[in-house]
């Protein structure tokens, strides 16, 4: 818990009287405010409609119960009660936000449709073409881990040997300097020109996004291991392949992650371009196919599942690292 | 190869076949820097006997370590040759161990993998774990076996590298400044330390040094450098048995004498 008060900076969050006499204020105040957001969203008529409003005010309104009652229970529920208690700030805001959100939107027609959506709006999208987008995650996924992975084994691979040997260094360095820049999309053309499906000139642009920042952050992790160390290791009789991998690779794998994280970014942000080429589903097939027709709730709703799958594959790398790099001063 | 008789001492605990004679016959260096050559060693000529614990005191950059790192294989000498029980050194071996001032642990590995990695290397530390074990309590780090470098000490992290060293039988040990970055008590217990190893396994020992009562209270000779490029400049037999004591008359005796050829008065 200290972790993350620290992140959020002192005095953000009053935990110690965030319970008085048993009863959770900020949880009072996230119930009001939900309690706010379904009332608005049922009591007000919809300027346009959009359909699904119902559903979304008994959600809303299913919340604002849960948090009445997590009010009065809160502080029995040892560690999770806790994480709930630091986040009820954003509880409330969220709830605010909503409300707002509503209004703004479908309640005053401020922010037209189109180019807008209410909450409602989106959680539309997800009852009438659910189905669909369920298809389209699972077509993005597999194309995003075929290519990420693809691209992070060679990139990892490359990027070893370019810290590691002077010669890989000195043909393969100007190439990936030249190469690092160029968007991964500028290689559209020949790229259809050289693989046999679409799906594998998909795979080869999310696989090049992803490969380019772990080999150069690896080629410089490796580059700039300390000396010292492959002294140790010649003087206790280890030859270059020991030196490899039980020196080079574990010094260098701080900078490893850098560059996963480098990547991880850079394959989602040209997934939607890589699902240009021809594919029938995806979510980035989804987004453009939407657009063309102004169904602009379509689109946000398939961002929103984006910027979720985005965040907990980096929830997982982080997992990874911190496993990996426990061993680091100060990193725990 | 001695460079004769008068040099020869005697061995103290040394058992014959884990130590080996050390030649270093005019041996010169130099870098290469940008275009220009800085002579670091000047026709640096001198024998140690198998057992013997042999100090190098010098001003600090004067190529001392640099000799060290040539006797270890690590670099090529410009010209001479070293000679390691009649054989030229030409690369590394862990029969040479060189001990740096900085432990250098690998921060990625626990001490028990730290000083396994000797045997590792040579792919015999199935056969042998039980070696690690035994190097690790040598040096009392037992307990610490599945720390990370971070969380120990400077002393005991010295420790561990020493016992990384001491777990493949050097029949030479290098050390180049080991307890120079340590605190004076650590030091003192350390210094204890390193003779009681010594003692116990009878390696050669050469310590690059330049803390001249450190120098008195481990070795039996003691080889003054000049400025870079380094050159010998003077050379002391202390005999005294051990554990010596720094207020011992004769010792400090000898270290104003040393102290003096390094231009320095007491």
């Amino acid at each position: 818990m200290s972790e993350v008060a620290q992140t959020f900076g002192e005095g953000a969050v009053s935990e110690p009287s965030a319970i008085v006499g048993g009863l959770w204020r900020n949880g009072v105040l996230a119930a009001i405010s939900w309690a706010a957001a379904a009332f608005v969203t049922v009591g007000v008529p919809d300027v346009v409609p959009w359909g699904s409003g119902g559903l979304f005010a008994i959600i809303t309104g299913g919340i604002a119960v849960a948090f009445l009652v997590l009010s009065l229970v809160v502080h029995r529920l040892g560690r999770l009660g806790e994480v709930l208690v630091h986040y009820g700030q954003w509880f409330i805001v969220i709830g605010i936000w909503l409300a707002l959100w509503e209004l703004t939107t479908a309640k005053s027609g401020w922010l037209p449709k189109p180019f807008f959506s209410p909450p409602h709006g989106l959680l539309n999208v997800y009852v009438t073409d659910g189905q669909r987008l369920l298809i389209c995650v699972a077509y993005t996924l597999r194309l995003w881990s075929l290519g990420f992975l693809a691209g992070i084994s060679v990139g990892y691979a490359v990027g070893v040997a370019l810290g590691w040997s002077k010669t890989f260094s000195y043909w393969g360095m100007p190439f990936l300097k030249l190469i690092g820049p160029v968007p991964a999309t500028a290689w559209i053309p020949c790229t259809f020109y050289f693989f046999p499906t679409t799906f594998g000139a998909s795979i080869f642009i999310v696989a090049l996004a992803s490969g380019i920042p772990v080999a150069i952050l690896t080629a410089s992790g490796v580059g700039s291991v300390n000396r010292a160390f492959y002294d140790v290791g010649r003087i206790l009789g280890a030859d270059n392949w020991y030196l490899i991998r039980k020196i080079a690779i574990p010094a260098s794998t701080p900078h490893v992650f850098v560059g996963l994280f480098m990547a991880l970014y850079y394959s989602f942000a040209v997934l939607v371009v890589a699902e240009m080429l021809g594919a029938k589903y995806g979510l980035g097939w989804y987004i453009q196919f939407q657009t063309a027709y102004s169904g602009y709730a379509n689109v946000y709703a398939a961002l929103v599942i984006m910027a979720v799958l985005c965040a907990g594959i980096i929830r997982l790398l982080f997992v990874a690292r911190d496993r990996l790099l426990g061993w680091q001063e100060g990193f725990i | 190869m001695m460079a004769g008789p008068a040099l020869a001492v005697a061995q103290p605990v040394a058992a014959p076949e884990v130590s080996v004679a050390v030649d270093i016959q005019s041996v010169s260096h130099q870098f290469k820097l940008s275009g220009s050559t800085l002579p670091v060693l000047d026709t640096i000529d001198f024998s140690v006997a198998a057992g013997d614990f042999v100090a190098l005191l010098g001003p600090s950059g004067c190529g001392k370590s640099t000799l060290l790192r040539l006797v270890a294989g690590l670099e090529k000498p410009t010209s001479g040759s070293i000679l390691v029980d009649g054989q030229v050194i030409t690369r590394p071996d862990p029969s040479r161990i060189l001990v740096f001032q900085d432990p250098t642990l690998f921060p990625w590995a626990t001490v028990w993998k730290n000083v396994a990695t000797g045997l590792e290397a040579r792919g015999v530390l199935k056969q042998e774990r039980a070696r690690v074990d035994s190097a690790l309590a040598l040096v009392e780090l037992s307990a610490f076996a599945d720390a990370y470098p971070h969380q120990l000490s400077g002393g005991m992290a010295q420790r561990a590298s020493l016992a990384r060293a001491l777990v493949n039988d050097p029949a030479l040990l290098l050390l180049d400044e080991p307890l120079g970055k340590l605190d004076s008590l650590t030091r003192l217990t350390l210094q204890a330390e390193l003779v009681r190893l010594w003692q116990r396994n009878g390696f050669t020992a050469l310590l690059v040094t330049h803390d001249v009562e450190e120098a008195l209270l481990l070795s039996s000779r003691i080889i003054v450098f000049s400025d870079r490029p380094a050159r010998i400049k003077a050379e002391f037999r202390f005999d005294k048995p051990y554990p010596r004591h720094r207020d011992d008359p004769d010792l400090i005796a000898l270290r104003r004498s040393i102290l003096g050829t390094l231009g320095l008065s007491t």
